[in-house]
This record gives C-alpha cells, structure tokens and sequence, in this order.
C-alpha cells in the first residue's frame, strides 16, 4: 500500500510534466511552478513537523537561508549557481542544526519548539531586512542569464521538469524514511518520547538529524524559488507565508505522510486560485477558504486527506471483515 | 549484575525513596513489593535513568551508570517497562515492537521479523497488525513487555506487568515471565499480586515509604511483622498473631 503511494505521486508528477511538454498557458504553468516550490517546502516540514512530531512555525527561517544564499552567492561572489544551490542546502541545514541544537538541549516540543523556531525566522527576516550584504530592505535580484548551468532557462518548462525531478527525490527520501531505522526511531519520538528512550533510541541525536535533513530540503525550496523569480527581500524569504504555507499544505494533505505534503499544495494552491479567480476584485478571499479548509481538517480529517482516506479503507475492511 | 547503592529522591517536600538499595543477583527473578505509593516505581526510574537521584550510586555489571541517559543504559543490556503502559499508540503491534528490535539491527525487515518472533513469545502473535490503540490492557502489558525484549536485555525491569489483568490473564503470562528468566534474562519486576511473586521470585525486597525494610526468601519476608505492619498499618502483626491464636 505504501509502494502504491508512492507509485501515485511519481505518476501524478509525470502527468503533470507531460502536461508541460504538451503545452500549457503560461500562468497555468507559473501556478504548477510555485505548486511544486510549495510541495519541496512542506516535504521538508514533514519529515520533521509529520514524522517527528515536530511542529515548526518558522521553516521561513530555512528557506530563506536558501533563497538568499542562492541569491547572495551569484550575485555577490559570482558563483555558479548550481554550487550556489548546494552551498543553500548545506547553509540551511546548518541553521536547521543551530535551531535544533538549542530547542533539543533545552527539551523544548510542542507549542514552545513552535515558538522558538518562528522568532528564530522573524530574527533572521529582520537582520536579512536591514542588512547591506543581503540588500536590506530593497530585497535583491538574480542576474538573467538563460542556460543550464545558470539554472534559467527561456522555456520556462524546463525549470519546472528539473522542479518535478527534486520533488520525486524528496518522494523518495520520505519513502526511504518511512523504511529505515532512522524514520522508525524519529515515528517513535513522536509517539512517545519517553518510551523510545526506554527503547535505546538517542531522542536528542535523533532529532537532531531530523532538523538538518529538515531544514535542507526546505532551503532547497528556498534556493529555487529565488532561482524562478530572480528577486527576493526579507519578507518574501523569511517571511512567515511560507511558514505558514508548509505547516498548512502538510497538515491539510496529511501530515507524517508520504503524499500529503503534495496533495496538501496541489489542494490550497489550486482553490486558493479558482476562488481568486471567481471572487474578483475581494482580496484575501483565499485565504478565507484557507482557513475553512483547515477548520473541515480538524474538525473531520484530522490525519490530513490523505489520513482521512486511509481512515475510510481501514472501516471498509473492518465491515468487510465483521460481515 | 546490578547494585543500587542508598538512593534517594525527593520531590519538593516529599522523601519519595530514602537511601534505599537493592541488588540484583544474575539469573534471578528478583521482586520488589511495597505498598501503594512506597516509591518502588521512583526507584525503577531511577536504576533504568529516568529520573536524576538526589544521592546513591547506580552499578550495572560492575560499572557505575548512575549518570548515564537511559538510551544508554538500554543499550547496555538494562530495558524497562512502564507501570502506566506508553504504547506507540499510532503504530501496530510489529512496528511497536520493532523499535526495540532496532537496537541490534538497523535492517528493517529483520526488525520487522524479530518483532513477529518477539510478539509470539508474549502471545501477541495473531494481532500484529493490530494498532496498538486498540489493544486491551491485557494486550497493551504484553506489548510492553515483548518491546522491551525486543532489545534483548541482560536486565529486565517490570513494573506491574500483571495488575489489571484478570486471573487467566495473569496465570497465562507467568509461564511467560519464567520462561523469559529461563532464556538467560535477569528479571527485577515490581508486582503487588502475591501469587505471582510467591510462584516467581527467588528474592524479593520491601519499601515501604521510602525505605527497604526487608528483604530475603518471599516466604520469609511476608511472614516477617515489619512487612505485615507496613501493608496493613500499626499493630496488625500482633493482631494477627492473637487472632491465629484464638482459633487455632
Ligand atoms: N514526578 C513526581 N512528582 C512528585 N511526586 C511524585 C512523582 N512521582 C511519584 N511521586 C510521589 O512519590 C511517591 C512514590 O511514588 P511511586 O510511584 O514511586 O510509588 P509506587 O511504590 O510505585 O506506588 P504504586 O504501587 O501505587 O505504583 C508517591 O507519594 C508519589 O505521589
Ligand atoms: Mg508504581
């Protein structure tokens, strides 16, 4: 069941970039574009907010790191941007580490790891704000340059193929999560910390490594969306949308699970623009039926849509059984 | 194999366990009984690292751990279980159990066939796909148990596997517990139900409010007065005696 999960998504990816190749209008495809930025992202929450138990309220803090290292580097230093992309990773891992090194000293889960981790974002989108080295206030821009080792290109499908690609191999990583002793141990956590001590699991190392990993993927997000939009400023990348949008599309879709990172994106993204296009002039609409989603969430699927069809099957084969 | 030394821990006001020690001869099934609220599960918590004791040592096969994490201490061969079971209560059975399973193996299907071994020894064999949520008492105590094997300890700690179950229940899982000691795992388990300890332990050992007051052979120590004072209050030893007296 699981590997037909996992079969689902990878297909789901390859219709979406068949679409593409096919031929898509240009803001349909900036939509699928920011879709899967969106999707990287809230994979990145996951492993750590869904898996681990870990609710992050400041993975701005990660995928800023990544958009400005991305940004910075090119710009500033001349680097090619897809060392510049490696160096964003490893960059957001390491704050991922400090984070986590202070929150997981100090015991701190629940609402206080939440709390911490927003001032942390809020700090660094204030220093990145008033800092000249990060442009201030002004933001910062990416010089256009088309090709693949500057990592534009003119036909805009090519990015979002090279998108669908990280996407698949977050995919994959989770799947490998989901298998290995190190996911087993980071579930454990979650589900009870004390018991998994009691069991020889380190609970410190554990976290610790769910953190980087975390906060890598999200800084991966991070260094291509600076990459597609070619200018960032404080409030775009460490600001806390994106914060927001992570922890929202993982726990709409289904948070701790293979898929519901993706399906949670694809959902708000895609509403989030049919009512845009329906209510016309009234902003903030979206983010209206945003918040009803995540109200029918809780109340009804609190495990998340993709939780919540597991759930159906699970009664289904129950009645089966009892009948 | 293991020594604790004059422990003691307090909680603000109150003298949880007050300088008690306990040791634990290899091989043995080893009991600690003691009224409601002596401090033997403090005492647990503190041999297996889970609370920081205000004085006295820790030794575990000859060295000192009383610092040590408890993951540590687990790894070291010395496993637990919880008075108030801590399921994984979103995992099925195997996957509960194979995160013990994981200490000796990092390859995930033989965790996993472990665990099933594991989960048929306690007789949780046919519910491992079970979630553990949906266990009842009777299965989450074995649950904790076949967890804490799964670890393959030297040293097992049991705090009250029993209580709560009924007296099928419970005649079925003392063979269990016998069999486990008979597998070369030291057993140290706390039980109030005296059958269990009269059937099982070599040695058991008394708190009571804090402190040992006895310990030896079980049929000895729960003839001893201070014992019987220390379950059923102040002068009940004599009052036995007078009334054994009368009728006899
Ligand atoms: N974390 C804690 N904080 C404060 N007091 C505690 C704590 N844990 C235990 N106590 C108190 O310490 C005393 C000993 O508790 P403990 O649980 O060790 O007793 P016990 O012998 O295991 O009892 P029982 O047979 O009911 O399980 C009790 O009075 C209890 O209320
Ligand atoms: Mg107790």
């Amino acid at each position: 069941m699981k590997k037909a999960e996992l079969l689902c998504a990878l297909a789901f990816l390859i219709v979406l970039g068949l679409l593409a190749l096919v031929g898509l209008p240009g803001n349909i495809l900036n939509l699928f574009i920011f879709m899967m930025i969106i999707t990287l992202t809230a994979q990145g929450w996951n492993l750590l907010g869904g898996y681990g138990g870990l609710s992050s309220f400041g993975h701005a803090a990660f995928f800023g790191t990544g958009a400005y290292a991305m940004t910075v580097l090119q710009t500033s230093f001349g680097i090619n941007a897809w060392v510049a992309l490696v160096c964003g990773v490893a960059l957001g891992a390491l704050v991922g580490a400090f984070i986590g090194f202070l929150s997981f000293r100090a015991g701190l889960k629940g609402s206080y790891f939440a709390l911490i981790t927003l001032a942390f974002a809020e700090v660094l989108r204030i220093l990145a704000n008033s800092w000249d080295f990060t442009g201030g206030a002004a933001g910062m821009m990416i010089k256009l340059q088309n090709g693949f080792a500057y990592l534009q290109f003119s036909d805009r499908r090519y990015f979002f193929l090279i998108l669908l690609v990280f996407v698949a191999l977050a995919l994959f990583l989770s799947r490998w999560l989901e298998r290995s002793a190190f996911g087993a141990y980071l579930i454990a956590l979650r589900e009870n910390d004390q018991a998994a001590q009691a069991l020889g699991v380190d609970i410190f190392r554990v976290k610790m490594q769910a953190i980087t990993l975390s906060a890598g993927l999200t800084a991966l997000a991070g260094c291509l969306y600076a990459q597609n939009f070619l200018f960032i400023d404080a409030n775009v990348a460490y600001g806390s949308w994106i914060s927001i949008e992570a922890l929202f599309a993982a726990i709409v879709g289904g948070a701790g699970t293979l898929i519901g990172p993706l399906i949670g994106a694809v959902l708000l993204l895609g509403l989030g623009e049919v009512t845009k296009s329906f209510s016309g002039g009234i902003a903030g609409l979206d983010l209206v039926v945003f918040g009803i989603i995540l109200v029918l969430c809780v109340a009804f699927a609190p495990n998340g849509i993709r939780g919540f069809f597991a759930n159906l099957k699970r009664r289904r084969s129950a009645a089966a059984e009892a009948a | 194999m293991l020594k604790a030394q004059n422990l003691t821990k307090r909680f603000s006001g109150l003298l949880a366990v007050d300088n008690a020690s306990i040791e634990v001869q290899q091989g043995s099934i080893t009991g600690l009984i003691g009224p409601n609220g002596a401090g033997k599960t403090t005492l647990f918590a503190m041999i297996a690292g889970f609370l920081p004791p205000n004085g006295g040592s820790v030794t575990f096969e000859g060295e000192d751990i009383t610092q040590e994490k408890p993951h540590l201490r687990a790894r070291r061969g010395l496993a637990r279980t919880f008075q108030i079971v801590q399921p994984f209560a979103g995992l099925n059975v195997r996957d509960n159990i194979a995160v013990g399973a994981y200490l000796h193996t990092k390859d995930p299907d033989e965790a996993k066939r472990q665990a099933s071994l594991t989960a048929e020894k306690v007789g949780l064999g046919r519910e491992l796909d079970k979630l553990a949520s949906g266990l009842t008492i009777a299965g989450r105590k074995r649950l904790e148990l076949a967890r804490a094997l799964a670890t393959r300890p030297k040293l097992l700690l049991l705090d009250e596997v029993l209580a709560g179950l009924n007296p099928s229940e419970i005649r079925d899982v003392l063979p269990i517990i016998r069999q486990i000691r008979d597998e070369g795992v030291t057993i140290l388990m706390i039980e109030h139900i005296m059958q269990a300890v009269m059937n099982l332990c070599d040695t058991v050992h008394v708190l009571s409010q804090g402190k040992m007051i006895a310990s030896g052979e079980p049929r000895i120590v729960c003839n001893d007065p201070a014992v019987i004072e220390a379950y059923l209050g102040h002068g009940a030893a004599e009052r036995i005696r007078s009334e054994g007296k009368a009728n006899a």
